[in-house]
């Protein structure tokens, strides 16, 4: 084999390189010659390739991300104590505790082997909670398919959901919520986002740099294989044709046993204080854990890439910079620690190697055998890639799609029609029991889960003395971002957020996953650039700091791009997970109240989906104020023992969320429209900003008095009934529904699909 | 002094901090126990958790069952210790004979994570002399091989010496062999089980406390000696 040394490529300057198929840009190769004053060697062009796709540098989202920064919420200073550029942000939430959290997107792995691709993208976004010196507590995943009926979602979904339990599952980490989405602009090109929550002590807190010229660079973990070769140049930074499943080579293999060791070996070097620094192997694997390590630290490192275990011995120095093989940890050691460090190692079994030392040379140097294959400054590789104020515009058609509104779609409008409305909106697949995919989930493990699926949020203690937990939620309506991508991300925030408050939880801070077609198409470069000042507004606005984020794009299959899809993340914190509120009906003849006002809002509704398979007009008005003040009250009221239970209103609107609290206890109730009110836009709209709350008559004085003092508009709609064989929602002068009729149309969709 | 009950934590496992927990929550004292080390550090009682040891790569409990900590629990079970295994303990203990047949996969070929209601069968075990025969008790359920098979003449064996310990009630997750959920030796002290008792130990995380009555069992079992 011969190697393509530094040496040889000073002296063959012509020599062809293939740039245009690593996924390079002309003006690109030519950028990397000028930096390096000479030809890249085939090691170099291999690491800048990965470096500089879409997936690692944010190159045409960066301008736009700033924004993240720029608008910094008013509370950052106080709750952040690591923020955006590192592997994951940091949150301060009290008792001398952090917790860190981000969600990934695994998009294109995912449609081209939804198994091992979903897997990955869950064993991918652990070892990012890992590598801030957080044992990771929780995953979630936030989920888009195909139309539910569509062949190829029988493919995708039953794989996808089996790679994220079954990897999920053997790490030990409790699958707490996350969403299930289907819409036929996902049918090519389906979103798989996966979330870790992770607890770390402040003193714990690890980043990502090498500092202290001679320090150790030790990769430990798995072997390198030739998996995931161009993962993220190739795969995930381009956008599908019709040979999709020609790129199987391109997805990594997860073993999720070798990162439960990697877990637990890691923990042990924390408590040990043992590692300067470390860093996540993923997306583009030894070229961005070394590169980014030097970078962010003195500059400088030396690597023996010949020192790498392989699992196969033929692989060319190129590949194994570009391996993305799964369930490996680069750290920074001291030499005098060295000897500890391997002993931790090897009671977990995990393999670990010396491969580079800390340098004064301000280069990244690797050598192969003896020769020197790669010289490069790291910041150039890790850093300072290129960066595109790429065109956007509004696009023609926008106007005309918010003009089509659903005024003009036929409603329902007699008792039977609502009653039949509402049985087929609870079976629809988006609105239907998403217990088919969260059983296949374990969410009891470490014993700390105290809300999960299908409950507003996800609820996890954190410290056992104290009750301390926190709550996470994910949302995102591809349906609304469509219609106004601005206001889209803003009601995904809210929803998220909101969802944290109705656990009982205060919002702390957002992460997010920003899910868009090709960047070079300027109408989609819009929707992003729309949806980021929309989320960055928006978290200022509602003081939710941003900790960090994943943009992923390319999502299309030919000229058809997916829904704009902002997945927001909140996480919130309760300082006593005793006084969580749960969402189902309990004690029969508690108040059942609606917080927030009701409009005539079925533009992009389910119902407008469903029923007419129309998408047109403007999404639901957002009032962020009210938002916060809504927050304020589902927090207090859960500290307070006010609330027994609540639910958010949103997809489906008000009778979804009176259908899913009566499901999830067994209990019916008795609602009352209110007078004046046509009875489709009470129960189908989909206004934001409004909860369904369950007071105990003993506290409703008190309620409503809060809600009042706050100008939150408080509506009573109804009792809690009874549980037994003839529960039953009953909505008064309307229509009646059996739950055992309702959990028929409810649990039987996913299953008839699937199984 | 508190009655010390080990918690077995191989590479793979995943219970075993809520082991632990649930051992606390009965009053005993959990002791943390090595794969690798053959001691059982004098504990009185010995819990495999739930998990999947060494990576289950080649049968599920195949290679835990060959570790240094389980030649000492396998001693130990025969000089009549209590143990009980979850979920991959009860896989484990089959591997190592200390208890007939063994577990495949769901046959809906899927893993499954549920509450589970289970009739307790047998209230004479080291393990449920806290409950009364006929119990039905709910706890959570999580496997993806926890089908429990063995050949007619043990399964007939294990019913008319009344083995068998738990049995699922109305609808069978994973296939088990007549409805069996978990079983016992025929000194009583080993106990298999496929569901999680220690996931139904505190009303806050669990859908009951019905599995406590397994941990607080032992400790009575270890008083009357």
């Amino acid at each position: 084999m011969t190697v393509d040394t530094v040496k040889n490529a000073e002296t063959t300057p012509d020599a062809a390189q293939p740039h245009a198929e690593l996924g390079l840009r002309d003006d690109e190769y030519a950028r990397i010659r000028e930096i390096l004053g000479r030809r890249p060697t085939s090691s170099e062009l291999a690491m800048y390739s990965v470096m500089w796709s879409e997936h690692c540098s944010y190159k045409s989202s960066k301008v736009h991300l700033r924004q993240f920064g720029d608008k910094q919420a008013p509370s950052a200073a106080d709750v952040l104590l690591v923020g955006i550029g590192e592997n994951a942000g940091v949150v301060d939430v009290g008792n001398g505790l952090a917790v860190t959290f981000k969600i990934e997107s695994h998009n294109h792995p995912s449609y081209v082997e939804p198994h091992q691709g979903a897997a990955t993208g869950v064993g991918g976004i652990v070892r990012d909670i890992l590598s801030m010196g957080a044992r990771p507590v929780a995953v979630m995943d936030p989920l888009r398919f195909g139309a539910a009926d569509a062949p190829d979602t029988r493919r995708v979904l039953p794989g996808v959901v089996a790679g994220i339990g079954s990897y999920g599952n053997c790490l030990g980490l409790p699958n707490i919520g996350g969403e299930v989405v289907f819409d036929p602009t996902y049918l090519g090109n389906p979103l798989v986002n996966a979330l870790c929550v992770g607890v770390v002590p402040h003193d714990k807190i690890q980043t990502a740099h090498a500092s202290g010229v001679g320090n150790l660079v030790v990769l430990f973990g798995a072997k390198t294989g030739g998996d995931g070769i161009g993962g993220v140049s190739v795969l995930a930074s381009e956008t599908f044709d019709t040979t999709g499943t020609s790129k199987r080579p391109s997805v990594q293999v997860g073993d999720p046993f070798a990162e439960k060791v990697l877990i637990e070996a890691c923990q042990e070097l924390f408590d040990g204080g043992l590692v300067v620094g470390i860093q996540d192997l993923g997306g583009a694997g030894i070229s961005c854990a070394t590169s980014e390590l030097a970078s962010n630290g003195d500059g400088g490192m030396h690597v023996w890439l010949d020192r790498v275990p392989l699992r196969d011995s033929t692989l060319a120095p190129e590949e194994i910079l570009m391996s993305e093989s799964q369930e490996r940890m680069c750290a920074v050691v001291e030499p005098e620690q060295l000897d500890a460090f391997m002993v931790v190692c090897r009671k977990w079994d995990v393999e670990a190697v010396v491969i580079g030392e800390v340098t004064a040379t301000s280069r990244l140097t690797v050598e192969w055998h003896g020769e020197q294959i790669v010289d490069v400054p790291p910041r150039t590789v890790a850093h300072e890639g290129p960066v595109y104020e790429r065109p956007y515009a509004r696009p023609a058609g926008q106007d005309a799609v918010q003009a089509d509104g659903s005024a003009r779609l036929e409603r329902p409008t007699t008792p039977e029609q609502l009653r039949a409305t509402v049985l087929r909106m609870v079976a629809s697949p988006n609105l239907a029991s998403k217990a088919w995919v969260t059983d296949q989930y374990d969410r009891y493990v470490l014993g700390n889960t105290v809300l999960a699926q299908p409950e507003d949020s996800g609820v996890v203690r954190i410290d056992e003395d104290s009750g301390l937990g926190v709550a996470v939620s994910t949302d995102g309506n591809g349906r609304w971002s469509m219609l106004d991508p601005y206001e889209g991300a803003r009601l995904a925030l809210a929803e998220a957020y909101r969802n944290v408050a109705t656990t009982g939880a205060k919002p702390l801070a957002v992460t997010n996953c920003l899910n868009f077609g090709s960047p070079e198409d300027p109408s989609v470069m819009w929707q992003f650039a729309e949806s980021v000042r929309g989320l960055a507004d928006a978290c200022v606005e509602l003081d939710v700091p941003v900790t960090g984020g994943n943009v992923s794009f390319y999502n299309q299959t030919g000229d058809a791009a997916i829904l704009p899809t902002p997945v927001v993340g909140v996480l919130g914190v309760i300082d006593d997970v005793e006084r969580r509120t749960p969402m189902a009906f309990g004690l029969e003849g508690e108040s059942i109240l609606l917080l927030g006002g009701t409009h005539d809002e079925l533009d992009g509704s389910e119902w407008a989906h469903v029923v007419h398979g129309h998408l047109g007009g403007r999404p639901p008005a957002v009032d962020l104020a009210l938002e916060r003040k809504l927050a304020e009250i589902l927090v207090a009221g859960s500290r307070d023992g006010m609330l027994s239970a609540a639910h958010d209103v949103s997809s489906g609107g008000l009778v979804q969320s009176l259908v899913e609290m009566a499901l999830r206890g067994g209990v019916g109730a008795r609602v009352f429209l209110p007078d004046g009110v046509d009875p489709f836009v009470a129960l189908f709209s989909e206004s934001a900003g409004r909860v369904v709350a369950v007071v105990p008559r003993s506290e409703e004085v008190r309620f409503r008095d809060m809600c009042t003092a706050r100008h939150v508009p408080l509506t009573r709609i109804g009792v809690v009934g009874t549980a037994g064989p003839t529960a039953r929602l009953e909505v008064q002068g309307q229509f009646e529904l059996p739950l055992q009729e309702l959990r028929r149309a409810s649990e039987a969709t996913l299953p008839a699909l699937f199984d | 002094m508190a009655a010390r009950i080990g918690v077995v934590t191989f590479p793979g496992s995943l219970d075993d901090r809520d082991a632990r927990r649930a051992v606390a929550a009965a009053g005993a004292e959990p002791v943390a126990l090595w794969h690798d080390t053959p001691s059982l550090s004098g504990v009185d009682a010995v819990v495999l958790p739930g998990g999947f040891s060494y990576g289950d790569y080649l049968r599920c409990g195949a290679i835990a069952r060959f570790s240094p900590v389980m030649e000492s629990v396998i001693d130990a079970a025969h000089g009549g210790m209590p143990v009980l295994g979850i979920c991959n303990g009860f896989q484990i203990l089959c591997e190592s004979h200390l208890l007939p047949g063994a577990l495949i996969r769901n046959d809906v070929r899927r893993f499954v994570c549920r509450d589970q209601w289970l009739r307790v069968e047998n209230d004479r075990t080291a393990w449920t002399c806290h409950y009364e025969a006929g119990d039905e008790i709910l706890v959570p359920l999580k496997n993806g091989e926890g089908g429990y098979v063995a050949d007619e003449r043990t399964l007939d064996m294990l019913e008319s010496e009344g083995r068998v310990v738990a049995r699922y009630l109305h609808d069978n997750p994973n296939g088990s062999y007549r409805d069996i959920a978990g079983i016992t030796n025929d000194t009583g002290n080993v106990v298999g089980l496929m569901p999680h008792p220690e996931h139904a130990v505190e009303p806050l995380t669990g859908p009951s406390t019905d599995g406590l009555g397994f941990f607080t069992s032992a400790l009575a079992a270890l008083v009357r000696g």
